[in-house]
């Protein structure tokens, strides 16, 4: 095998190849003949380096990683000379791309298995390269050498669930499209991720986002779709961007677009965006949007793999669901099952947020425990304060407190204990947090993204909020809770969707699990948390004070007075409970009641 | 880059790519920097470079990356070859010949022993 010292990698991104790219490969080649350095500098075609726009034509030379940017023809006979003679690096043609550090995903954390994320932050996800070397759309060929019914067996023996929370077997969604009446068939990819602090499926689209785009295929190719569509939320437009540029370079080397690898299976993909709705989440909704009408979920029956997109036949699974499926294809469905529990298998990303030590995306299998999860890979609540609770699931999950901390994770055993696997969404609250006012901050959220189609979400989440903000303000009254706790079951009932079914779930389970609190709030007008700021009221010890004057020099309001060395005095009617002077004061001397 | 169109052409491309991949990874490989600098050329730094690229090539060496750098400053002792092997301390050798570089090949980098005799002294 020939031995290059030294590799000069072009990028041939259809931008770069319009402002001469391949002259330049030519040029270069020439004139490392030219200077007989042809057995020893290779030149290699690549996919894109940097920004076509601002970088173009350019390349990279290894082994030094040195990027040469705007190259025109005539700089290449002095860059040969210079850099691959005398060694020397051109620094009038040299540009720094980037290079960013990882704050969301570091290394793994004990116990954590990453399949779905075992890309990210490793490949470069504008170079479909970096993909093709991991074994990339190795999963589509496997599964376009057989039928499509095999494919499904495959991943029906794999246990995938639908991973978006409902855990529908998702092998069984798409024999149902498979079998339905009606052309042309869609798929479309839920990733409008609206849960408030999830960002599993950003991750994803951002760093690896071949592998749903490897899962759509697919999967289409076993349903008999032409056409596919991934509805990815407005808010994250580095995602949007970086699918566009995943799907062109798919269509370039003929993974999309016609006659797939020679397969007779043509199918092709496009990008559609949310406006800001978090309700554009529920499935029906989000057709609905797609359709170019309003966010707002249907009946069902129909199912949309009956009558989904424009009335055709439709599956419609989640990002992460579909970035499981190449794996499964390549390591078989023993591999995927032999991970999880029973009846949840495989492995789950979640988003811990909240007061632990370790933040962010974690990956881990099935039945793992939720102290686990705290404790292991969480690291543990911040700063020694004791756990109060873990919500799962979001704005439609439940809490879950300390005595049902060994429950293992599946979809199954969530429910049972009042809460939902959703899609990933974990908040851990410690000692300090006030349940009465996580009970309020979910319900403002999912009252003001309740579209409005049906009474019971539309005015129910409205009067639950009404009774929420009531009783945190000390306004509470006899027979609120009992008010609260017929309202939650209406309203589960009789929702039309799962927005409105899932919205009252917070509230039910803090009931459940902290109804004191809430009695406290209530009868005696407390915040045991002292979070409720109608509830709380700042004081300035005399003890502690030593009229350092910091407090109120700091104050936003003025509600500080005192005189220098003497101690100082809020006024509770000023004060607005925001809790500075408590931060700035070196003598501990601010007391919250 | 031309389209798939059958199993054959990913695995062609998956086997590309993943020799860029191995191309642009310097960590974990011994690193052999040859000074060509104008005096250096003039000491014959060229064949001493020929010559490690080829015994590289029929040694069939994966691990080991061949760079270049320019004037080092001690002129006399051109042709100067700097090995850089992991975390070990940098080995600067002098007056390095074709044959010499040979040596260095067999002996340090695929032997783990310094050649002391062609160390430049500190």
């Amino acid at each position: 095998m020939a031995f290059y010292r030294s590799h000069i990698l072009v990028s041939v991104d259809p931008e770069c190849v319009s402002k001469g790219a391949h002259d330049i490969i030519d040029q270069l080649n020439d004139e490392l003949i030219h200077r007989g350095l042809i057995d020893e500098v290779q030149v290699l075609e690549t996919s894109r380096i940097g920004d076509p726009t601002l970088y173009g034509p350019d390349m990279m030379v290894y082994p030094e990683g040195v990027h040469y940017a705007r190259v025109k023809s005539k700089d290449i006979p002095f860059l040969v000379e210079e850099h691959f003679l005398k060694g020397r690096v051109v620094e009038s043609l040299r540009a720094e791309i980037k290079a960013f550090s990882d704050e969301e995903l570091g290394a793994p954390m004990p116990k954590e298995v990453r399949v779905v994320l075992r890309n990210c932050g490793k490949i470069d996800p504008t170079n479909i390269e970096d993909y093709l070397a991991e074994d990339g759309y190795m999963g589509l060929a496997k599964a376009l050498s057989m039928t499509p019914d095999e494919v499904i067996d495959m991943v029906m023996k794999s246990g995938l669930r639908g991973r978006g929370g409902a855990g529908f077997p998702a092998a069984k969604k798409w024999q149902l499209a498979r079998a339905a009446q009606g052309e042309p068939k869609y798929i479309l990819c839920n990733a409008d991720e609206g849960d408030p602090g999830a960002f599993m499926n950003r991750r994803v689209l951002e760093s690896d986002p071949h592998s749903v785009i490897e899962g759509m295929i697919i999967g289409a190719y076993c349903i008999g779709a032409e056409r596919g569509y991934v509805y990815c939320r407005a808010e994250y437009p580095i995602a949007v961007r970086t699918l566009n540029i995943a799907i062109n370079q798919a269509r370039e080397l003929g993974l999309l677009g016609y006659n797939i690898m020679n397969s007779g299976f043509s199918f092709d993909l496009e990008v559609r965006q949310g406006a800001g709705a978090f309700v554009c989440g529920e499935e029906t909704a989000l057709i609905a949007s797609v359709e170019g009408a309003r966010g707002e979920p249907r009946n069902r029956p129909p199912f949309p793999a009956q009558k989904g997109l424009w009335g055709k036949p439709s599956n419609i699974n989640n990002v992460e669901t579909y970035a499981n499926v190449p794996q499964i294809m390549l390591k078989g469905p023993e591999w995927f099952a032999s991970m999880g529990t029973e009846k949840s298998k495989g492995t789950k990303t979640f988003a811990l947020a909240g007061d632990l030590n370790h933040t962010g995306l974690i990956e881990v299998p099935f039945g793992i425990t939720l102290r686990e999860i705290v404790y292991d890979v969480g690291g543990g609540i911040k700063d020694g304060k004791g756990f109060k609770a873990i919500q799962t699931g979001g704005p439609m999950g439940g809490c879950i407190p300390e005595s049902m901390l060994d429950l293992q994770v599946d979809y199954e055993t969530l429910a049972a204990a009042g809460s939902i696997m959703g899609s990933g969404g974990m908040i851990v609250m410690d000692d300090e947090t006030c349940m009465v006012d996580m009970a309020r901050f979910f319900m403002d959220f999912t009252q003001d993204e309740s579209c409005g189609k049906c009474i019971p979400c539309r005015v129910g989440t409205r009067r639950i909020l009404e009774i929420l903000n009531r009783i945190s303000e000390g306004n509470g009254r006899e027979g609120d809770l009992e008010t609260l706790d017929q309202l939650c079951k209406e309203i589960q009932q009789d929702s039309l969707c799962g927005l409105g079914k899932g919205a009252p779930n917070p509230i039910v389970s803090m009931l459940k699990h902290f109804r004191d609190e809430f009695e406290i709030h209530i009868k005696e007008k407390r915040c045991p948390a002292k979070v409720c700021r109608s509830l709380i009221h700042y004081e300035i010890s005399s003890e502690f004070c030593t009229g350092c004057t910091v407090c109120a020099r700091n104050c936003p309001v003025n509600a500080i007075t005192g005189e220098r060395r003497q101690a100082h005095h809020i006024d509770p009617d000023i004060c607005i409970r925001c809790g500075i002077c408590a931060q700035v004061c070196n003598f501990n001397a601010v007391i919250v009641n | 880059m031309d389209k798939i169109k059958s199993l054959d052409d990913l695995k062609r491309m998956r086997e590309e790519a993943m020799k860029k991949r191995d191309a642009t990874t310097t960590s974990g490989k011994k690193q052999v920097v040859i000074g060509m600098g104008t005096v250096g050329i003039a000491a014959g730094a060229r064949e001493t470079l020929k010559a490690i690229l080829d015994l590289i090539e029929q040694e069939n060496l994966s691990d080991v990356v061949v760079r270049q750098t320019g004037n080092v400053g001690i002129d006399s002792w051109e042709p100067v070859v700097q090995v850089m092997v992991q975390d070990q301390p940098q080995v600067n050798y002098g007056k390095v010949t074709p044959e010499v570089a040979r040596r260095i090949i067999k002996e340090h980098l695929q032997g783990g022993k310094i050649v002391e005799e062609f160390v430049i002294p500190s």
